[in-house]
């Protein structure tokens, strides 16, 4: 548990610095921090399939994307970086004390456990009878998100080559 | 619900409501867009992890597993098209602000 507490708190504050950092690469860096210590939560839960797709795909797959897409747009001058960053600050000091309140109001508050319903007990199946024998339409969903996908980044990419020529 | 698994799911659910507030307060008040798509993956990790810590205590751990997964695979695909179209975006109009995009004429 004190693992998990500390796993946690390392997670919020790599989440809230990818929030605060000035560099887009490193809110990018942070984030695959977050999403890497996420993963770890998740394979302590007991759920070590979702945790490995979460560290290959989250912390990996998506960095990689949002790294070629911060390159591939122009990095503004110094002057530029001290003008914005100067607004910044201004709009984003307010997080760290808003996160500080919340805090202490779900501190102070005191759930009550009756508010979840029974369940009906629970029964152990496997992942991937789940996933092929239960849901097998939302794995149809998901080819079709995912050519949706594919089909989209291909036709943005391929009308810049157009607009090129 | 046993006493151990409510313990562990207010910890854990205090710490999933602040990443939430981290990836919404980013998604409120940024103008730029690659820092919106980073205030949505906040968002959905959130809830990735929320997800997972209710198959957890409830036993589930095999339904919630599937059900991250399409919450994984639908993640890359909004993060790979929303990187896509604010390239482009950025190559029409020369900024990530997001207020380069009132100027869009149809």
């Amino acid at each position: 548990m004190n693992i998990d507490i500390a796993l946690l708190i390392f997670t919020t504050v790599a989440a809230l610095w990818s929030v605060l950092a000035r560099s887009l690469l490193k809110a990018t860096m942070s984030l695959a921090v977050t999403s890497a210590l996420i993963s770890v939560l998740i394979f302590r839960l007991s759920s070590p399939l979702a945790a490995v797709i979460e560290l290959s795909v989250c912390a990996g797959l998506i960095t990689a994307v949002f790294v070629s897409a911060i390159s591939l747009s122009k990095p503004l001058t110094h002057k530029e970086v001290l003008e914005i960053s100067k607004h910044r600050h201004k709009r984003y000091w307010y997080l760290p004390f808003i996160l500080a309140l919340a805090a202490a109001a779900l501190m102070f508050l005191k759930i009550k456990k009756d508010f979840i319903f029974a369940l009906p007990p629970a029964s152990q199946e496997e992942v991937k009878t789940v996933l092929w024998n239960m849901r097998q339409f939302d794995m149809l969903g998901q080819v079709v998100v995912l050519l949706a996908g594919a089909l989209g980044v291909v036709i943005l990419f391929s009308g810049e080559k157009r607009d090129g020529r | 619900m046993a006493d151990n698994s409510w313990g562990l799911f207010t910890t854990f659910g205090f710490f999933i409501v602040m990443l939430f507030i981290c990836g919404a307060y980013c998604l409120i008040v940024t103008r730029n867009m690659m820092r919106a798509l980073i205030g949505i993956e906040l968002l959905i990790k959130a809830v990735t992890l929320l997800i997972i810590l209710a198959g957890y205590v409830t036993g589930r751990t095999a339904l919630a597993q599937a059900l991250v997964i399409t919450i994984i695979v639908i993640e890359v695909v909004v993060a790979a098209t929303a990187a896509s179209i604010i390239v482009w975006v950025f190559r029409h109009t020369n900024t990530l602000d997001v207020k380069s995009l009132r100027n869009l004429k149809g």
